[in-house]
């Protein structure tokens, strides 16, 4: 299956995969009416500090803690290998928090949680973050 | 063909079922479930009270999951003894059920330890089940009082389910602050203020002494008026059926790293089980869902042949009340 893969060596730290993921997952069809002036809930985070920085987001483990672990039954693992959420079945809870080796789930602008799903089935169609990083720190291929 | 067979269908069930079908695709398998459901998401209940969350889309699974995973179940019946030697589970409508490994998965029940006046209150109950859930349900009212015994995780989840339905809700515990077990003064005090924002009174540090029809006593000597109650002392683990064949029970069935309990080819995991605590270099009962699903699959791997440890489980909850959450893991408390 084809993952996101980042490369802190090439990492600038400028967040721009945060704005493109918020944006790609807003269903909103310009990019200032999205996010300007307004905090972002993106997928994808920028960690690290001065030295080095690297995004982080859901790297759809073959053995996922967090769909195990999900009181609600809201995360799976689908067919194609990408672990997704059913946003009106999750009630908060944070167990998904709790137990993500990586981070890679958090609470949306209403509170459910949301995650990376490799943005294919919003209308960007591949990852956002990867496809908008420009100096290629985010890949997403297959391994 | 002699199968599988697990007793209980909660999430160490559904763990169990998915990890025997990782190895093994073919051979049958019986589950055997007290509660007339399939296996649902225990802790939505106070959800489903609250009107977060819908009883009919609460199930663990889609509704071709058995089917699909070529198991029988045995809806609405108890297992009510074990034959070790002859490897068969007898139900309470008397059929004999033979198996090649079985897994335990019973959880745990409500802990009511004897209290005087109990039985002169008529509008009482405990809440663990989705029967629980609806009969609390259908019981209150907007002019309810409730009184709730017990300020661990079930209790306040209850008052929190219940407290924009009712007109009152008190709570108490002996434990002289919320969450006893999980949190330390601090953190439980920021709990208890949350709580109390949304109108939930406590009691604590103070027991019932008496129960009347409508009221209670406390220790301290205050009253606390209600016309439902709800206990939630504690809860203890289903090992009835280990310890009558001499399996060996701790607080819950103690089993090894591999959900093997003392008896051969019985495993145990979930609520009912004592597993190993990586935080504490020893066993303990770990009563959480995520625990529930991971011990479920590690002994459904091994019953089916394969070989799985899980040696690495520790305690941890994620608990939250009106929007502000609690994240603990490991020893919180020095013992
Ligand atoms: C209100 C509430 C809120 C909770 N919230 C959380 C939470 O936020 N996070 C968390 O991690 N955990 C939570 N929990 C705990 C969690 O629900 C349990 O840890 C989990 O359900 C354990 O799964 P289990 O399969 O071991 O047992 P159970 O889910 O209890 O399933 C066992 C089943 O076996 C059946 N059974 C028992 N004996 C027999 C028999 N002899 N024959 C046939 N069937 C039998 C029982 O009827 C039951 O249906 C909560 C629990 C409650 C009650
Ligand atoms: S926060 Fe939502 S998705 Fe995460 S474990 Fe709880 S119910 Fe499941």
């Amino acid at each position: 299956m084809k993952r996101i893969y980042v490369n802190e060596e090439w990492c600038l730290g400028c967040h721009l995969c945060e704005y493109n993921c918020a944006f790609a997952n807003s269903g909103k069809s310009d990019m200032a009416s999205a996010l300007k002036g307004r905090p972002i809930f993106p997928r994808i985070h920028i960690e690290g500090g001065d030295r080095v920085t690297y995004a982080v987001s859901c790297r759809h483990c073959t053995d996922p803690l967090c769909v195990k672990s999900c009181i609600s039954g809201a995360l799976s693992r689908d067919a194609d290998g990408v672990i997704r959420i059913d946003r009106s079945r999750c009630v908060g809870c944070y167990t998904c928090v709790l137990v993500c080796p990586y981070g890679a789930l958090s609470p949306g602008e209403d509170g459910v949680m949301q995650k990376c799903e490799l943005c294919l089935r919003n209308a960007t169609g591949e990852p956002a973050c990867a496809a908008g990083c420009p100096n290629r720190a985010i890949v997403y291929e297959e391994r | 063909m002699t199968g599988y067979v697990i007793i209980g269908n909660g999430a160490a069930a559904i763990g169990c079922i998915e990890g025997i079908r990782q190895i093994d695709r073919e051979t049958p398998i019986a589950v055997i479930s007290a509660e007339p459901y399939p296996a649902y998401c225990r802790p939505l209940i106070s959800y489903a009270l609250e009107g977060k969350a819908d009883p009919a889309n609460m199930n663990a699974r889609p509704a071709d999951f058995y089917e699909k995973n070529g198991c029988t179940v045995f809806y609405g019946k108890t297992a009510v003894r074990i034959d070790p030697d002859g490897h068969t589970v007898t139900l309470d409508d008397g059929a004999v059920l033979p198996y090649k490994k079985l897994c335990v998965a019973a959880g745990s029940s409500p802990f009511v330890p004897p209290m005087t006046g109990l039985d002169t209150v008529e509008h009482k109950y405990t809440f663990m089940t989705m029967d629980d859930m609806r009969a609390l349900d259908r019981a209150v009212t907007p002019q309810s009082r409730v009184l709730i015994v017990g300020a661990g995780l079930i209790g306040l989840k209850c008052a929190e389910g219940l407290a924009e339905r009712v007109k009152s809700i008190t709570v108490c515990d002996l434990a002289p602050r919320v969450l006893s077990s999980i949190l330390d003064d601090e953190g439980a005090a920021l709990m208890q203020a949350k709580l109390e924002e949304h109108g939930i009174t406590f009691c604590l540090g103070d027991t019932v002494a008496q129960f009347s029809k409508d009221h209670a006593v406390m220790k301290s000597g205050k009253t606390a008026a209600f016309d439902t109650l709800v206990l939630a002392v504690g809860v203890r683990a289903n090992t009835a059926l280990i310890r009558e064949v001499g399996g060996t029970v701790n607080r819950g069935i103690v089993t090894d790293t591999r959900m093997q309990t003392s008896i051969p080819d019985i495993c145990a995991a979930g609520d009912c089980a004592e597993g190993y605590d990586a935080s504490a270099g020893s066993n303990r009962v770990l009563a959480i869902l995520p625990n529930a699903r991971i011990q479920g699959e590690c002994a459904g791997v091994n019953m089916a042949g394969g070989d799985r440890v899980y040696d690495n489980a520790i305690p941890m909850n994620a608990i939250g009340f009106f929007g502000l959450h609690a994240l603990c893991a490991g020893c919180s408390l020095a013992p």
